[in-house]
C-alpha cells in the first residue's frame, strides 16, 4: 500500500514483567478514521503512544510514510512534528497563555515568525470558539475548552496525523459533546485520525475502521457496522454486551 | 562574593540536578555522590579542604580568595541541585509528553516548558537557600580572605569597637538578605500571574 502513513509490525511493548502489547501489527492510512476500542488495561492507549514513541516499544518495528521511526538512531523530533497528540489531561502548558500554548512549537521548531504565527493561532482558535480567551492563562479555561485548545495546539504544526487518546475521558459530560464535535469536524475533513475511545456511538458514527484491542493484540478490526451489529470474536462480544 | 557563589552555586546546580536525573548510569552515580559527600561534610571541613588542596592541586597560583569561592559554589550547588531536582519532578510527567509531542527539541521541551514551571514551585525553598549560602560566606573570615565578617574584624581590632562593628556588618548581611527575598518576592508575583 503507498497510501500508509502509519504502519506497525509485531508491536511488542513489556513494562517489566507485564507484557502489555504482545505483537501488533496494522496499517493507517491516508485520511483514514480509525477508532480503538477494548477494556482498560488492554494495551489500548500503550499501542497508540507507541505510534509516536512516547514508548519505547520493546520490539517490533513502527513506520511513519515508511521510514522505520523506532529505529534507535533515528532523531524522532522531526516525525513528532508531523504526527499530533492529544491527551487525556489535556496536558496545556499552565505557564503560558492561550496563545503562547499554541505558538511555541511553530516559532521554535516550524521557524516561523511571531506574527505569522500567531494569525494562524488565532484563526484555529477562531475555528474552536476560543478566539477570546486568546491571553487568558489556562487556569481560566473549562476542561472542555482545555482539550479544545490541546487539539489546536497539536493542528498548528500541520501534523499529518493525529492521535487522540482517550481525548473526552477526563471531562465532565456536558463538555464531552463541544470536544467530540471538533474531533468529528476534523476527521470529515480527511485528517488522518487515531482515537482511543470508550465514546462509541461516536466511533461507530466517525469512523471508516474500529479495531478492538484486549489482552495486548488485535482480537477485531473492521467497518464499524461489523463490529457493532455482527461481531465475531467472543472476547469482542463479551465486551460491547456489557457496555452497550 | 554572595553573589557570585549564589550565581555560580545555582548554575552548577541545575547541571548537577539534570545530571541525578541522567538516563546514563555512571553520570546518575557521579552526580548522586557529589551531592552525598557534600551535603554530608560540614561547611567549614569542606572550606578547609578547598583552601589546603586547592593550591597543591593546580599547576597554576590560586589565591585563598579563589579557593574559598570555588568551595562556597560547590557547597551550594550540592544543596541547589537536589532543590532544582525535587521542582523538575513535581512537574506532572504529562508535560514533558505534550511537550515532546509538539516535536519540540529536548532542550527546548525542557528550557520552555519544563523549567519556568519547576522555577515557580520552588522559588521559596531557593529563596531560603540563597539566604543560607550569603549567610555562609562569614565562614570565610576564618581564613582571613576580605570578606564581610572579616572587615568586621579587621575594625573590630583595629578601633576596639567591637560591638559597634559587629552591628554594622549585622546591618548589611541583614540588608543583603531582605533586598533578596523582597527581589525573589516580585518575582513570585510575576510567576502567579498565570494563576
Amino acid at each position: 500500500m503507498t497510501d500508509e502513513v502509519i504502519r506497525t509490525e509485531n508491536l511488542i511493548k513489556n513494562f517489566g514483567k507485564l507484557e502489555v502489547l504482545k505483537g501488533i501489527s496494522t496499517s493507517i492510512h491516508k485520511g483514514e478514521v480509525v477508532s480503538i476500542i477494548g477494556p482498560s488495561g488492554g494495551g489500548k492507549s500503550t499501542f497508540l503512544r507507541c505510534l509516536n514513541l512516547l514508548e519505547k516499544p520493546t520490539a517490533g518495528k513502527v513506520y511513519f510514510n515508511d521510514t522505520d521511526i523506532s529505529d534507535k538512531s533515528i532523531n524522532i523530533q522531526q516525525y513528532r512534528q508531523k504526527i499530533g497528540m492529544v491527551f487525556q489531561n489535556f496536558n496545556v502548558f499552565p505557564h503560558l497563555t492561550v496563545l503562547d500554548n499554541i505558538t511555541l512549537s511553530p516559532i521554535l521548531e516550524r521557524k516561523i515568525s511571531k506574527a505569522e504565527a500567531e494569525k494562524e493561532a488565532m484563526e484555529l482558535l477562531k475555528s474552536v470558539g476560543l478566539e477570546d480567551k486568546a491571553y487568558e492563562y489556562p487556569k481560566k479555561l473549562s476542561g472542555g475548552q482545555k482539550q479544545r485548545l490541546s487539539i489546536v495546539r497539536a493542528l498548528a504544526m500541520h501534523p499529518e496525523v493525529m492521535l487522540f487518546d482517550e481525548p473526552t475521558s477526563a471531562l465532565d459530560p456536558e463538555m464531552v459533546k463541544e470536544v467530540l464535535q471538533i474531533i468529528a469536524q476534523l476527521a470529515k475533513s480527511g485528517m488522518t485520525t487515531v482515537i482511543v475511545t470508550h465514546e462509541m456511538a461516536f466511533a461507530r458514527e466517525v469512523s471508516d475502521r474500529i479495531i478492538f484491542i484486549s489482552d495486548g493484540v488485535i482480537k477485531e478490526e473492521g467497518s464499524p457496522n461489523v463490529i457493532f451489529t455482527s461481531p465475531k470474536d467472543p472476547s469482542t462480544i463479551r465486551f460491547l454486551s456489557k457496555i452497550l | 562574593m554572595s553573589i557570585v557563589t549564589v550565581f555560580a552555586g545555582t548554575i552548577l546546580g541545575i547541571i548537577i540536578a539534570l545530571m541525578r536525573m541522567s538516563r546514563n548510569k555512571l553520570i546518575r552515580i557521579i552526580s548522586d555522590v557529589y551531592v552525598e559527600v557534600i551535603r554530608g561534610l560540614p561547611a567549614l571541613v569542606q572550606l578547609y579542604f578547598f583552601w589546603l588542596l586547592f593550591p597543591k592541586m593546580l599547576p597554576f597560583e590560586i589565591s585563598d580568595t579563589t579557593s574559598i569561592v570555588v568551595a562556597f559554589i560547590v557547597n551550594a550547588s550540592a544543596y541547589i541541585s537536589e532543590i532544582i531536582r525535587a521542582g523538575i519532578e513535581a512537574v506532572d510527567i504529562g508535560q514533558w509528553e505534550a511537550a515532546r509531542s509538539l516535536g519540540l527539541s529536548e532542550a527546548n521541551v525542557f528550557l520552555k516548558v519544563i523549567f519556568p514551571q519547576t522555577i515557580k514551585n520552588i522559588l521559596p525553598a531557593l529563596c531560603n537557600e540563597f539566604i543560607s549560602t550569603i549567610k555562609g560566606t562569614s565562614l570565610a573570615s576564618v581564613f582571613f580572605i576580605n570578606e564581610l565578617t572579616t572587615g568586621y574584624k579587621t575594625v573590630a581590632s583595629a578601633t576596639f569597637l567591637a560591638l559597634e562593628s559587629l552591628c554594622i556588618a549585622g546591618a548589611i548581611y541583614l540588608m543583603l538578605n531582605v533586598a533578596l527575598s523582597k527581589l525573589v518576592k516580585i518575582l513570585e508575583r510575576k510567576l502567579k500571574e498565570s494563576d
